[in-house]
């Protein structure tokens, strides 16, 4: 067992370093001189400066040196939580992501917490439905909620909530209030995503021989669906938890631009139109580690959830164990 | 009163708003501590019965006329929850296939468990597991259903099926999925346990034979009705309807007053050139196994076998005795750890994969599962004509042509070409699967259990297709059976395998006359029909 997380975990390291090298190559190799995105930044022409002073500036930055060079530079200060410093607002990047990550992870983990509860408790009332309009109704929701854009959901909302009833603040990050609809808009999509596998998977377990020995013991149907069936069902379907917590940070790009909430999904936003090169690559980076933390997270519970899935007993042909 | 009675069910299932019936006008009665069999092949309503019984039928299954009273309810109309109280604690069912009948995220005890907290019991599950014969059940108890190997889980399901308590017990095919031997202990087990407690006994088969052993009272049922019924002395020497001296005739034992005949005798016969030839094969597995580190396991252990031109030979045993591992060495698929494979004069033992390619037309596989060898999205003639494709024979036209052919020498119409598997029965779909391999006009066919999961009837219907293939097309058989009567059938020669040896060997005729093994004794003894001698 030891074996298999130590494996596990250096596997999610490898990745997350891919991510930040492939991430690191792009961006670096674009076309874009990053002198001169900081001194348009600045408001200043390239031009305006005497070389001497160019020189002195890409010195400061690094810039002169090879492309290896710099690469280890940045991967040995990203190692140590120093991501250099924003182009465009001279600060350094950490703390400009620090002071917007939390109003973020709030936001992502409540998004992804709602999208986990809606999408399981639609997919369970859709197989456990037994009238069939409520049935095809249910089954069907999903790929409704999975077809609208969240930009179109986000306005939907806002001219609803806000701008109708005026029960909710349509812009801003104070209170609980203003968390309400930047989290249904993420979690329509995450939800309906995770309910279609969901039901699909449910489908598949209440056609197995063990399910009609199961209900060949006498036992309820809700009984039947929520003992025998529903842990069965989750396992296909955890592996797409990790694609909806993914799916909920690239959301909250564009929600946190249509309800102008201070997080670190605008500021990628922002980041991206500025060509701000260090505040997407430390973004991009975070946000493969959330991704790859997920993803370990759930590997490592298979085992807890599976008995069959075990990295600790022995392992023989099949053709083996089938003898008495 | 019986426990069951049933009076003129009809039974349908909805499809596309009309019924199709699957059940018509069935009278049947089961008695306290009777032992009643249900025979018949798929489609014909004996499941669809059964299900009826239990208040299980499907979501679309309908009952439309008669009535069905088990133990003085009618469920012919009931309710879910009237029904409810009939499953587990009147009626227990032990389903057909053990592998994948218990649930696998859940203790083989909490499954047992929960029957008996059902119908309010206080007992133990261990008595249970113990009862249905599960050695060590303390240790059973705490594991989980792939811990287990077959026969075991098969133990557990009656341990299910006896904690409720039930009046009536109803075995769904309970000799398909399992090993002859291992299902033979089991059933002779179960037949003990009801006697002694006075349960009565539903077995549900396709196998007249097995039926006609463990029953008082046989019926059997074609296209949902029911064509005939007494008790099996009776059926087996004076069988009244067509159907039922069908089933006979397809019984090797039935057929020959309760002795098995081999259908082919050779001994004292030349034996011809060998096209296939393995000589001392041995195979080792690495096993890995955290406390011990990794170890060999022996699958293999010096197995020699030949393979005569233009006849059978037949490896048998059990799950777990190399018979498979032994058929894939032979193809190619596998290598052996030492040991020679001789196909057709070349040595084929060491060679690499693109060496052993064109030797692959001259030995064609065909599998046991009908129902998975077919591409679902393939048509027959696509199919057919992909080992012609994969080895660039011909052009579309000869290939059309080509497959034409190999349909009529399976015996499917050409009308069949753009037909998709799904709508082929179990038997076509083996024929279609003979045609393809037969495709690359190969001198040996691999048949890995080629009709263990087809109907007796269908069965034989496919043997008699290799039989005439044979003899048209002068083709050499491997084939690979854990069932003996299959066996008697269809080889001339055969070895007897177990535990990755070969026990015994020799003419079938020889083998089944005279077995020398101890376990080739236990295998023969374990072909149903014992009972035809008494009739």
């Amino acid at each position: 067992m030891t074996r298999y997380v130590v494996g596990r975990v250096l596997q999610a390291v490898v990745v997350l370093w891919a991510a930040y090298t492939l991430t690191f190559a792009i961006l670096y190799l674009l076309p874009s001189d990053p002198m001169e995105l900081q001194l348009a930044a600045a408001g200043l022409q390239l031009d305006s400066l005497t070389p001497e002073q160019l020189a002195a500036g890409k010195a400061q930055f690094g810039l002169d040196q090879s492309i290896a060079a710099q690469y280890w530079h940045h991967l040995w200060a990203a190692l140590h939580g120093d991501f250099g410093i924003s182009l465009t607002q001279q600060t350094p990047v950490t703390d400009l992501i620090g002071q917007r990550i939390g109003k973020t992870l709030l936001l992502s983990v409540s998004a992804a917490t709602v999208a986990l509860l809606a999408g399981s408790a639609l997919a369970y009332l859709a197989t456990f439905a037994r009238w069939n309009p409520l049935r095809t109704f249910l089954t069907r929701l999903p790929a409704l909620g999975a077809s609208f854009p969240q930009f179109f959901i986000a306005l939907f909302l806002i001219q609803f909530f806000s701008f109708q009833l005026g029960w909710l603040p349509a812009t801003g990050s104070e209170g609980p209030s203003s968390l309400v609809m930047p989290v249904l808009t993420i979690s329509v999509l995450n939800s309906s995503i995770l309910a279609q596998v969901l039901i699909k998977s449910f489908d598949e377990t209440l056609s197995q021989p063990y399910i009609t020995t199961a209900r060949a013991k006498g036992l309820s149907r809700s009984a039947v669906h929520l003992r025998h069936a529903f842990r069965n069902a989750v396992l296909p379907a955890m592996t797409i938890l990790g694609v909806i917590v993914g799916l909920t940070v690239t959301s909250s790009i564009v929600v946190e631009t249509v309800f102008t909430r201070e997080g670190v999904g605008k500021l990628a936003q922002e980041a991206v139109l500025s060509q701000d090169v260090p505040v997407v690559l430390a973004v991009v980076t975070i946000a493969a580690a959330l991704f790859v933390t997920v993803n370990l997270i759930v590997d490592l519970l298979y085992p807890l959830l599976d008995p069959r899935i075990s990295h600790t007993r022995t392992r023989i042909d099949p053709e083996v164990v089938t003898a008495v | 009163m019986s426990l069951v009675d049933i009076k003129g069910l009809d039974v349908g299932y909805l499809r596309h708003r009309t019924i199709t019936p699957a059940v018509i006008g069935l009278d049947l009665t089961v008695g306290a501590s009777e032992v009643v069999a249900i025979v018949g092949e798929s489609g014909s309503g004996k499941t669809t019965t059964a299900n009826a019984i239990i208040g299980l039928l499907p979501a679309n299954g309908r009952i439309t006329a008669g009535s069905a009273i088990v133990d003085g309810i009618e469920t012919a109309g009931a309710r879910e929850r009237t029904l409810r109280r009939l499953r587990g604690s009147v009626v227990g069912l032990i389903p057909q296939d053990p592998m994948v009948g218990l649930n696998p995220t859940k203790r083989i005890g909490a499954q047992v468990a929960e029957a008996i907290k059902l119908r309010g019991g206080t007992d133990d599950a261990l008595d249970f597991l113990s009862e249905a014969g599960v050695p060590d059940p303390q240790l059973r108890a705490r594991q989980y259903p792939h811990e287990l190997s077959g026969g075991l889980r098969q133990r557990a399901l009656i341990a299910i099926a006896l904690a409720g308590k039930p009046k009536l017990l109803i075995a769904d095919e309970p000799t398909s999925a399992l090993d002859v031997t291992v299902q033979k202990r089991i059933l002779d087990h179960l037949s003990g346990l009801v006697r002694e407690q006075g349960i009565s006994l539903l077995i549900i088969t396709h196998d007249l034979a097995v039926a006609a052993d463990r029953a008082d009272r046989v019926v059997v049922m074609q296209g949902g009705r029911k064509v005939e019924e007494g008790d099996p002395a009776t059926i087996l020497s004076s069988p009244r309807d067509q159907y039922t001296r069908k089933l006979i005739a397809a019984a090797p034992r039935l057929a020959h007053s309760g002795r098995v005949v081999p259908r082919f005798d050779v001994r004292g016969e030349d034996v011809p050139d060998a096209v296939l030839t393995l000589t001392d094969v041995s195979k080792t597995f690495s096993v890995s196994d955290t406390r011990r580190g990794r170890r060999g396991f022996n699958a293999l252990d010096k197995v020699s076998v030949q393979v005569p031109r233009g006849r059978t030979h037949a490896l048998v045993g059990e799950s777990g005795c190399g018979k498979t591992t032994t058929l894939r060495i032979a193809l190619g698929l596998e290598s052996a750890t030492s040991g020679s494979v001789v196909l057709d004069g070349t040595e084929i033992s060491g060679l690499s994969w693109n060496q052993v390619r064109p030797l692959r037309r001259k030995a064609q596989l065909v599998h046991q599962d009908p129902f998975a060898t077919l591409d679902p999205r393939f048509t027959i003639e696509q199919s057919i004509v992909e080992p012609l494709v994969s080895f660039r024979i011909g052009d579309r036209r000869s290939r059309k042509a080509r497959a034409r052919e190999l349909l009529d020498q399976v015996a499917l119409p050409a009308s069949y070409l753009d037909r998709l598997p799904r709508e082929l029965s179990g038997g076509q779909r083996q024929r279609v699967a003979i045609a393809r391999a037969l495709a690359l006009e190969p001198d040996l066919l691999m048949l890995d259990e080629p009709v263990s999961a087809l109907d007796v009837l269908v069965q034989e219907q496919i043997l008699q297709l290799l039989a005439d293939l044979q003899k048209n097309l002068g083709l050499s058989y491997l084939f690979v059976s854990h069932d003996l009567s299959v066996v008697a059938e269809i080889s001339h020669t055969v070895s007897v395998m177990s535990e990755g040896r070969v026990v015994e060997e020799g003419p079938v005729a020889e083998v089944f006359t005279n077995p020398r093994s101890e376990y080739t004794r236990e295998l023969i003894d374990a072909i149903p029909g014992r009972r035809a001698d008494a009739a």
